[in-house]
């Protein structure tokens, strides 16, 4: 466990000492967001109607921006070696690297949301149910992601391929995240587009690192 | 009991595997064509005229039975990475690899098909159906498994990372499907469907299973076809290749 | 017998367009698929041929 939190914390100040590239994914969601009233016009109501869509799909691409650096750094430095060859098992350590993820790409989206959602005319309960359903959905993203950037590690156009693979497995979670403000914003309750999530959550948790850990072993060879 | 178990992995090898799939391909082929003639006779000639959707609808003869095998190769797929991965054989890689164009060919063939069903139905080209959503993202699976193990120079690398591809999608197929048609049905999709709609006679359930074996026949010859072509670029500096009848001027 | 007449057969009651579409595409991607992967496998052969008579010569030379 030691291990798992040493390694967390090592990724966070990796991460703290490149702010940049945490900034860049953050104003991305930002533009990206902000570009859809322009394409689609000022009109309140469809704005309302579109935000959970647009911002889910915003996080999906900003969450994958970064996953390319997920394993490059250390491949490259030759850590990923040390790691794999350490005694402790390297699903733990890949399980600390998936958090350090989430902790520096997935929760500042998190906390970003229900500012954007205020430029869609999203009310306050909307928002709140936007940021939980972020909450539950963003450390899926990292999860899958981990799977798809160990598999394309150290490939040439690695980031396309990266979002070719990764996309069509993030729709489940695309689908529940922004359902669940939907079916908030029309009154059904967003319970069970949650509860669906958290399930999703618990299977990505359980089996996402052990697959990110063959695919790295394979890429190590 | 020993000696089935040899045998089997007797045919693991791809030099034993390969002649085997040289003598195998024509029967499928023979099969499909065959399977073929009989399907489209059923489906144009014998099943009647559906009173709702006219003859239209006689696209299902092969919208359905590719959405089948699109789904049904995906299976295959991930059934040989798993073997590959439990066991290590070279040969189920190869296999994995063979099939993956020709389940993601089937998958265009069932979109192309459905829309140019949905165009006289429900009078637009593509609609946000269930099936046909689906449909398009297991399209997108093959094209990602197909894109990765291209990018892939080491065989046996692209091999293993494919596996896992294929694993994790199959895995995530059911998910994708039932999230769908949660996200269909709270937005209210199209009210006909593309299987259900015509009231369905056995002859067009027959005409359906009898192309579904044309297609399964067909794939079956290709994808033998195509492993020799990939066992041959793969071996191609192993004595027994350069012994093959084949290779002699 | 579902067709009066060949033309009729074709027209496919004013679905013609559609069905044959389907049909067609079906066709021809799946003998596309079968050329390309006869092509495939017999550009192999070829070359793989073509390296080996060179060693042999070189084989025979030396």
């Amino acid at each position: 466990m030691s291990a798992f939190i040493a390694i967390v914390r090592r990724d966070l100040l990796l991460a703290a000492r490149r702010k940049s590239e945490v900034f860049t994914a953050l104003f991305f969601f930002m533009i990206v967001v902000s570009l859809f009233p322009l394409g689609i016009g000022p009109e309140t109501a469809l704005l309302r109607r579109i935000a959970p869509g647009v911002l889910w799909v915003a996080a999906l691409l900003a969450a994958m921006l970064s996953l390319n650096r997920l394993f490059a750094a250390d491949h490259q430095d030759g850590t990923l070696e040390q790691m794999a060859l350490s005694p402790t098992p390297l699903a733990l350590l890949v399980s600390g690297k998936v958090l350090a993820h989430w902790l520096t790409a997935g929760l500042p989206l998190v906390l970003l949301a229900p500012v954007l959602g205020l430029q869609f005319d999203l009310s306050a309960r909307a928002l709140g149910v936007l940021m939980l359903s972020l909450l539950l959905g963003t450390p899926l993203l990292s999860l899958i992601g981990a799977i798809g950037a160990a598999l394309t590690l150290g490939l040439r156009g690695g980031g396309v391929l990266l979002s070719l693979l990764v996309l069509p497995l993030y729709i489940p979670a695309l689908i529940f995240g922004a359902g669940a403000v939907e079916a908030d914003m029309a009154g059904l309750g967003a319970g069970g587009h949650l509860s669906l999530l958290g399930a999703l959550l618990a299977l990505g948790v359980f089996f996402a690192p052990w697959a990110a850990t063959a695919a790295l072993r394979i890429a190590l060879e | 009991m020993s000696q089935r178990f040899v045998n089997w992995f007797k045919f693991a090898s791809p030099a034993s595997f390969y002649p085997l799939a040289g003598k195998a391909w024509p029967w499928f082929a023979a099969l499909a064509a065959a399977f073929c003639a009989a399907g489209l006779w059923l489906s144009f000639f014998v099943a009647p005229t559906d009173f709702q959707q006219g003859e239209g609808y006689r696209i299902i003869f092969i919208h359905v039975p590719a959405s089948w095998m699109s789904m049904f190769i995906y299976c295959v797929m991930a059934f040989w990475a798993a073997i590959g991965i439990t066991f290590n054989t070279r040969l189920s890689g190869m296999m994995s690899s063979a099939l993956a164009p020709t389940g993601a060919l089937f998958a265009f063939i069932s979109l192309w098909t459905g829309a140019l069903w949905g165009k006289p139905m429900w009078g637009a080209w593509w609609v946000w159906d269930a099936r046909l959503t689906s449909e398009l993202i297991l399209f997108f699976l093959y094209v990602g498994y197909i894109a990765l193990t291209a990018a892939i120079d080491d065989p046996r690398r692209a091999d293993k990372a494919g596996a896992i591809v294929a694993l994790v999608g199959v895995v995530n197929v059911p998910i994708i499907y039932f999230s769908v048609k949660w996200w269909n049905t709270l937005h209210q999709g199209a009210s006909v469907s593309l299987t259900k709609a015509p009231s369905m006679a056995t002859t067009m359930l027959w005409g359906m299973l009898i192309m579904a074996l044309a297609f399964w026949m067909y794939s079956i010859a290709v994808a033998l076809y195509r492993v020799r072509a990939i066992i041959l670029e793969r071996e191609r500096h192993t004595t027994w290749v350069a012994e093959l009848p084949e290779m002699q001027q | 017998m579902n067709w009066g007449s060949t033309s009729e057969f074709f027209a496919m009651g004013g679905y013609g367009l559609y069905v044959w579409g389907s049909f067609g595409v079906t066709a021809a991607a799946l003998l596309i698929e079968t050329l390309l992967v006869r092509k495939r496998f017999s550009d192999t052969r070829r070359t793989l041929r073509r390296e080996l008579a060179a060693d042999r010569d070189s084989q025979d030379q030396s």
